[in-house]
């Protein structure tokens, strides 16, 4: 409540604290002390996989809120990364593995991953709307059977294991509370980096061409090279996101980066919003306990159908997501409290 | 106010989120770990594994050493990936110290790595039969009794050379490690009997069209080694047939299986009389298989015959039944005394006394099968021939078959 008093109190100079918004405070407390009450199943496999799943989500909220292009190879954005560390880093799978130092195969990876997604922006960016997503699934699509059917370099279907999450600091990021604190630590980086840069001027210029990609050529803007550098921006989120997957599975095989992967992505973004950068997050939190939860729920058989009705009912009630959702309802709650009491 | 109840919704979001991680088990039940393909290309033959599983638990009526089985299920789409996440949520969230699972090849190989990471968890296989799982770099907790895909085509190899005089067979296979392993174990026998294997086609898991595969066999072989699984058999039979393929077939254990043989269309012409090897026999005579056939359609949905993965699924969970119910259910040691019941563990199961080796795999009773038409016009594999007490070296000492190297694409070879 110390908060909603500095609230009222406000100078005309907003000081840092204001413009972070309580929102972000309460969330951000939150999602630090989420270790003192979680098991390590709760804080890795459910807040881990979904903060690194958000991270993806976020990468195409960039592209598609921001930029109006809807991409279905962010999977694919993440495995060159996660390929990238297992084959310049360590694996047991007794191919390549180079044995960089992880400090030198991150950045590389992450790099890698950025140029990839940037080619692939640069190949997409004469195309709109469907054939923006047919394009980039197709480049999904062939990159997962490059990777299935390469021996040499992506072990084919089998994969790479054994890639251990690094110790620095004298501390094993691979163990539960750690690897949290890592993901989130990335995940709040990057949801910053595009809250900020979506009020930059290449943030507002995107947003722009977005609207009026005409207009915008007419008044002597480099279209195609604000795209690609978005595709890029989004290929260093991407990028990290797939470095924590590798660290997280301990293992990358062509499965990782299937259509099915692609398309749980987009679903991520599409069921949390793409208005604002917290909507991939909500979206990841719902579809990973739903995928990890609906079996105990309906049983082996049906499971699959209930993910999608849930979907279907998000989608159904809200067109915009969760966060459409909350819009909504944020309205009535306001009412409700300039009511009178009982 | 709005403050208020915003900090409110948080928190009620926040509790939500974090409450459920409670699997307390009641001290009169024994939750067993489930781990099967629920999802993608071999759900039948999940649901398949599924049906053989709880025959072994409706045989005991439920219970172990005076306790109440609880299956707890998980469900993978057949990578690797994914049977990891579900072997880490049944163990890491519902808490089961025993795990039944998984189905398929890679998958077998990415538990076993996950095992060495849960040393107080109990792994037993399901029908996963790749030969690396256990022979190389084993996990001191993860048992097979179901037998590798090498040891399922003992005797198949010479049966196919001396018996119906095939001297020059190509291969046609998935492209994962489970196929490898039924390969080696068919050109081990094949090979050293004096037949060539001119050329191997490797096609992804989930393949639809199989033109560019046909083409490739060449002309003058004198039957095709087929090992496909589920959807992926019936497309390239199918697609061969239409072809004007005629060469005879040479089945794979997954390729003849229930889960194929009973699919519909024209594949009946085509897989009549194709001989392969298993560790089931549909007209297996013996009592204890026509009992185990009774108990198995007691289950929905199930098959005229179980496949052999109803049958994996089947010894692996009877095993583990029986490893607790010798330990009287009790595995709060981390599983010890399990594990120490369970190498010793020697059983008579439907087909035949199974007994484990040092590497914690299975020596079992292998079967040479021929498919035929059954009295109802089903397809059925109709024994041939037992292979007794095949182990995972195929009877080859040791040292000499680890020589033979990790099976792969190109080994073994014998142009």
């Amino acid at each position: 409540m110390s908060l909603a008093i500095a609230t009222t109190s406000a100078t005309p100079q907003r000081n840092w604290l204001e413009k972070l918004g309580a929102g972000h405070i309460i969330l951000a407390v939150a999602l630090v002390l989420y270790p003192l009450v979680a098991s390590d199943f709760f804080l890795t496999q459910i807040g881990g996989y979904s903060l690194i799943f958000g991270m993806l989500g976020l990468s195409l909220m960039l592209l598609a809120g921001y930029g109006g292009m809807v991409s279905l190879a962010q999977i694919t954005v993440a495995g060159i990364a996660a390929y990238a560390i297992a084959i310049l880093g360590n694996n047991n799978s007794s191919i390549l593995g180079l044995g960089w130092p992880w400090w030198l195969a991150v950045p590389f990876a992450v790099l890698a991953a950025a140029l990839a997604s940037a080619l692939i922006g640069w190949i997409s960016v004469r195309t709109e709307g469907i054939y923006t997503i047919m394009i980039t699934l197709a480049i999904a699509t062939a990159t997962f059977y490059f990777a299935q059917q390469n021996y040499a370099i992506f072990n084919g279907h089998s994969g790479y294991t054994g890639i251990r999450a690094p110790v620095f600091w004298s501390v094993n990021w691979r163990d539960a509370r750690p690897f949290y604190y890592l993901c989130l630590g990335l995940a709040a980086l990057s949801y910053a980096a595009v809250l900020y840069g979506s009020r930059s001027t290449f943030g507002m210029t995107l947003q722009a061409i977005r609207d009026n990609p005409r207009r915008m050529r007419a008044l002597g803007y480099h279209v195609t090279a604000h795209k690609v550098f978005a595709w890029l921006l989004a290929g260093v989120i991407a990028g990290l996101a797939g470095v924590l997957l590798v660290w997280f599975n301990g293992r990358v095989s062509p499965g990782t980066i299937g259509v099915d992967a692609a398309i749980d992505v987009l679903i991520i973004a599409v069921i949390g919003g793409l208005r604002h950068p917290i909507g991939p997050f909500l979206g990841a939190v719902v579809v990973v306990l739903m995928q990890t939860f609906a079996i105990d729920i309906v049983g082996a058989e049906r499971f699959n159908t209930l993910i999608g009705m849930v979907f279907l009912v998000i989608v159904f009630v809200s067109p915009d997501g969760i966060l459409g959702l909350w819009g909504r309802i944020k309205p009535h709650l306001a009412q409700e409290s300039l009511r009178p009491g009982p | 106010m709005r403050m208020h109840r915003r900090t409110l919704l948080a928190l009620a979001v926040f509790t939500g989120l974090t409450a459920p991680s409670m699997a307390l088990a009641a001290d009169d039940t024994i939750k067993i770990g489930l781990l099967a393909t629920f999802e993608g290309p071999f759900t039948v033959l999940g649901e398949d594994g599924e049906r053989g599983a709880m025959t072994a638990v409706a045989e005991m009526n439920g219970t172990v050493a005076g306790k109440k089985i609880e299956i707890v299920k998980g469900s993978s789409d057949a990578s690797p990936d994914s049977a990891v996440r579900a072997a880490r949520k049944l163990v890491e969230q519902d808490g089961v110290k025993v795990l039944v699972g998984p189905l398929s090849g890679d998958e077998g190989i990415a538990v076993k790595d996950y095992a060495k990471t849960q040393p107080n968890v109990t792994f037993i296989n399901g029908t996963s039969a790749a030969q690396d799982t256990t022979l190389r770099d084993p996990a001191e907790n993860f048992f097979r009794f179901s037998t590798d895909g090498a040891q399922w085509m003992a005797g198949l190899g010479t049966y196919a050379f001396k018996d119906k005089g095939y001297k020059k067979v190509a291969t046609v296979a998935e492209d994962y490690s489970f196929p490898y392993t039924q390969v080696f174990g068919f050109m081990a026998e094949f090979c050293k009997a004096g037949g060539h294997v001119p050329s191997k086609s490797w096609v992804p898991i989930g393949n639809k069209d199989f033109s560019s595969v046909i083409a490739a066999i060449p002309e003058d072989v004198d039957a095709i080694y087929v090992a496909l699984g589920g959807a992926d058999a019936v497309n390239f039979l199918t697609q061969y047939q239409q072809g004007g393929g005629t060469a005879p077939l040479i089945g794979g254990s997954i390729t003849v299986d229930q889960t194929v043989l009973t699919s519909k269309g024209k594949l009946k012409e085509v897989l009549k009389g194709t001989p392969s090897a298993g560790p089931t026999a549909d007209t297996n005579d013996a009592p204890a298989w026509k009992a185990f056939v009774e108990a198995y359609k007691k289950q929905p949905g199930a098959f005229p015959s179980p496949s052999l993965f109803a049958h994996g699924y089947y010894v692996d969970m009877k095993a583990t039944l029986l490893g607790l119910d010798q330990v009287g259910g009790d595995v709060s040691d981390g599983g010890k005394k399990l594990r120490d019941a369970l190498s010793k563990l020697s059983f008579d199961t439907p087909t035949g006394k199974v007994s484990l080796d040092k590497n914690r795999n299975a020596i079992a009773d292998i079967f040479l099968t021929e498919v035929t038409e059954g009295a109802d016009g089903n397809l059925l594999n109709k024994l041939v021939k037992v292979v007794p007490q095949v182990n995972q070296t195929l009877g080859i000492p040791e040292d000499e078959f680890m020589k033979l190297g990790a099976v792969n694409r190109e080994n073994p070879s014998c142009p």
